[in-house]
């Protein structure tokens, strides 16, 4: 547990130290979510239609942005090799560096998502639903994505591999996350969208980090 | 006879050299009598007409798809827990023929759907699932061309074969479920149940892919095999034979 909070405290405080990328992954989500009106129009009606879906499209194209920093420093600079030769199980740090992530790139995605909402002509209610929904399957995305990261690590054109390899898997997530809202806005229970991406999010907590931590130890040897 | 003393690629290479042909013939036999069997002795369909024909070819191809993953992921977690590098040779030698099944399923199901639903393509669950798979295709091909040291591409390779083969049912029920939501019934098929002689076609069309995915397989495996243990005084000495046979048949 020593190792979790320690690595975790690193990482967040080398996240705060350059935190001028953060704040463009959150201004990429933002730009984007904000490009569909000029492409499809402003009516309120359509824009409520397609709001949420834009939206987590947008969360799920900011996230992957995200990704190949995760463990591309550390890589380069052989922290990971440290990591890797220490005694504790890997699943505990890459659990720990996969929280960090999300923390600083999952989480202000879902903060900022109400005011996309506002954007969108969203209902009060259906922006708190698209919320709760980014909150519960933005996890998902971090730990999916991570698995991604860690094959990808140190290949050229890593980035553009990540998103063939990440964002098929992703699909389920989209599906319940964008359809809780549509749900709510038809005047249908969510109940099972919300605990579905719950049920995905623990699912990829217990299996991702296992993956994760072997894809690493390959791109180490 | 021990079948493990197969699990090596010197012992592996002559015995798919001797199997390709064996699969290969079959295939063409149960190929030749499928497209019979769908073409003169199926009835035409009541409601779709002849066109319903297709999927003799279509059905065939997307359960070799689906099915080839599976192998695909059976061979990956073989190889990471054995260490069996024949293990990864197979899965790489799997991946191209399933990605070409994906695509024939998704090109002959545009081409059913144009005069069945009068669009070549629509958001259907089962559509929408094949071009799922086929981008995880993508993905696993791209991925193990791309790492350059052989050994970490056929664990990387490996890994993405699992965690894909753990997601696939997920995005099966999730894209179901999603065309439920958006489609309701606008695309179900209206169709009549089948005449027992177009199920056995469908099956015998069936096992041709299947008998042509072996044969190819092992064909690809055995490249693949002289490929990377080519420092092996064996895999030299048959590579020195190949190419001596290309350049006597080039000469003449």
């Amino acid at each position: 547990m020593k190792t979790f909070f320690a690595v975790l405290h690193r990482d967040l405080l080398l996240a705060w130290r350059a935190r001028s990328d953060l704040l463009v992954a959150l201004s990429f989500f933002v730009i984007v979510a904000s490009l569909f009106p000029f492409g499809v129009g402003a009516e309120p009606e359509q824009l409520r239609a397609i709001g949420p879906g834009v939206v987590w499209v947008a969360a799920l194209l900011a996230s992957l942005l995200a990704l190949p920093r995760l463990f591309a420093q550390d890589f380069d600079n052989g922290v990971l090799e440290q990591l890797l030769l220490s005694p504790e199980p890997p699943v505990i740090w890459v659990s720990a560096k996969i929280l960090a992530h999300w923390l600083t790139t999952g989480l202000p995605l879902v903060l900022i998502a109400p005011v996309l909402g506002l954007m969108y002509q969203l209902e009060p209610g259906a922006s708190g639903i698209l919320t709760l929904s980014l909150a519960l399957g933005t996890p998902v995305l971090s730990l999916l994505g991570a698995i991604g990261a860690a094959l990808t690590l140190g290949l050229r054109g890593a980035g553009s591999l990540l998103a063939l390899l990440v964002l098929p898997l992703c699909v389920p997530v989209l599906v319940f996350g964008a359809g809780a809202v549509d749900a709510w806005a038809g005047g249908m229970p969510v109940t099972a969208h919300l605990s579905l991406l719950g049920g995905g999010s623990l699912a990829a907590l217990a299996l991702a980090p296992f993956a994760c931590a072997a894809a690493l130890r390959l791109a180490c040897e | 006879m021990n079948i493990f003393r197969f699990s090596s690629p010197q012992t592996f290479y002559p015995l798919a050299g001797k199997l390709i042909p064996v699969f290969g013939s079959l295939a063409a036999l149960f190929c030749a009598f499928g497209l019979y069997l769908g073409f003169f002795v199926a009835p035409t369909d009541a409601v779709q007409g002849e066109v319903y024909r297709i999927i003799y070819l279509h059905v065939a191809a997307a359960w070799m798809s689906m099915f080839i993953y599976l192998v695909m992921a059976f061979w990956s977690a073989i190889g990471l827990g054995l260490g069996t590098r024949l293990s990864f040779y197979m899965t790489q030698a799997l991946a191209p023929t399933g990605a070409l099944f994906c695509f024939i399923a998704l090109w002959s199901g545009a081409l059913w759907g144009r005069p069945t639903w009068g669009a070549y393509w629509v958001w259907d669950a089962r559509l929408t699932s094949q071009l799922l798979l086929l981008f995880l295709y993508f993905g696993f091909i791209a991925l193990t061309r791309s790492i350059e040291d052989p050994r970490r591409a056929d664990k990387a390779g490996a890994i993405l074969a699992l965690v894909g083969a753990v997601n696939v049912p997920i995005i099966h029920f999730s894209v179901k479920w999603w065309s439920t939501l958006h489609q309701g019934a606008s695309v179900s098929m209206t169709r009549s149940s089948l005449a027992s002689s177009m199920l056995i076609a469908m099956l015998v069309m069936a096992f041709a892919a299947w008998f042509y995915s072996i044969a190819v397989t092992l064909a690809r495996a055995r490249r693949i095999i002289l490929e990377r243990e080519r420092h092996t005084d064996w895999a030299a000495a048959e590579i020195a034979r190949l190419g001596r046979e290309l350049s006597v048949t080039g000469s003449r």
